[in-house]
């Protein structure tokens, strides 16, 4: 047990710095594709937090959507664009580095009155967690509680998450999807969004 | 160029087979285990992704034609939401799955399959459509006539 605990730490911790350095070099490296191939890096290490923090349908989805279609998106993106970044001036160094100070010394002020980390007297696992974990099974009948969640309890934001979805795609093709068409009307077929 | 991308070809022409039969099961297993119709989606969407780069725009949309995959789009968001209402007709509130079935708990099974197979076919043809728009503004800008043909990175494969 004790060395259980230990090894969860040791990964949390490594996974962290890994992430942290990638971090690190996304904002540093002016190669856009680097960035965006670290991004994906980034992402994979997310989805490995995820796991050890036993979420596995939260790290699955970061790892298809951020490790893999969005990378691909972003390399699609880099073919329309350049894949260099432009260097900016440093002028505004001093006053960025006061406002992120500051920003980072609110966020740590706020985190303060959290619960710790797996508490269980803390609010969120007194609300409405006891009765899924304890009742679900009854009252949908599914082994899988973050199904019943996801489709029945809650299945307003489900329909609003398939929602949005739906409107990223439409828009998409409104602004880059049909200007093909304009520009090559004359030749025959569909176009091709 | 056809020899150059063949270990690629034939490597994914045995990958894209499996990536789809493990997007089905995440689909319909996600009850069960980890996954769901918005993984399993991304998951479908992603072996198409695979057959775009490797085989050309071109050819991908061949195998999926753009009015399809608007069709599925909406179609996904169209059955979650035709759930709902289904479960109104008959009686019950929106959503409320209890009453699709004579037991509370299939008839709670059948909702949830239904919509999560909404979810799954709208993520898909999102994803794709998302794709092709970004892979197709990409070749246009590079090679305007021969457009339609070329995928971001394959560079006139799309035509053998």
């Amino acid at each position: 047990m004790n060395i259980e605990i230990i090894t969860s730490d040791l990964l949390n911790v490594a996974t962290l710095i890994i992430m942290g350095v990638t971090g690190i070099a996304i904002a540093r490296i002016r190669n856009l594709f680097a960035v965006v191939m670290l991004s994906g890096i980034y992402s994979l290490m997310g989805a490995t937090l995820y796991v050890i923090l036993d979420a596995v349908d939260v790290a699955f989805t970061e790892a298809a959507v951020g490790a893999g279609a969005s990378t691909v998106l972003m390399i699609g993106t880099l073919a329309l664009t350049s894949d260099r970044e432009k260097a900016t001036p440093n002028t505004h160094t001093i006053k960025g580095l006061f406002v992120c100070t500051l920003i980072f010394a609110a966020l740590v002020y706020g985190s303060i009155d959290m619960p710790l980390y797996g508490d269980p007297s803390a609010p969120i696992h007194h609300h409405v967690v006891p009765r899924y974990l304890n009742d679900s099974t009854d009252e949908i009948g599914l082994p899988n509680v973050v199904t019943s969640v996801l489709a029945s309890y809650r299945g307003y934001d489900t329909m609003g998450e398939t929602f949005v979805i739906f409107t990223a795609a439409v828009g998409v093709i409104t602004l880059i999807g049909r200007t093909r068409r304009r520009r090559k009307s004359d030749s025959a077929g569909e176009p091709k969004s | 160029m056809m020899h150059r991308k063949f270990l690629l070809r034939v490597v994914s022409k045995l990958l894209i087979p499996f990536i789809l039969l493990f997007a089905l099961y995440v689909q319909w297993h996600g009850d069960f285990g980890p996954g769901g119709g918005f993984q399993a989606g991304v998951i479908f969407a992603s072996a198409f992704i695979l057959y775009g780069l490797i085989y050309g725009l071109g050819t991908l949309r061949k195998a999926l034609p753009s009015w399809l995959t608007r069709l599925l789009l909406s179609l996904g968001v169209l059955l979650y939401s035709g759930v709902g209402v289904v479960c109104m007709l008959m009686g019950s509130n929106f959503l409320d799955y209890y009453i699709l079935s004579h037991t509370p708990n299939g008839g709670q099974h059948i909702g949830i399959l239904l919509v999560e197979f909404g979810v799954g076919i709208t993520v898909f043809a999102g994803i794709v459509t998302i794709f092709c728009a970004f892979a197709g503004r990409a070749a246009a800008d590079v090679n305007p006539v021969d457009a339609p043909q070329i995928g971001p990175q394959t560079g006139g494969a799309g035509d053998d």
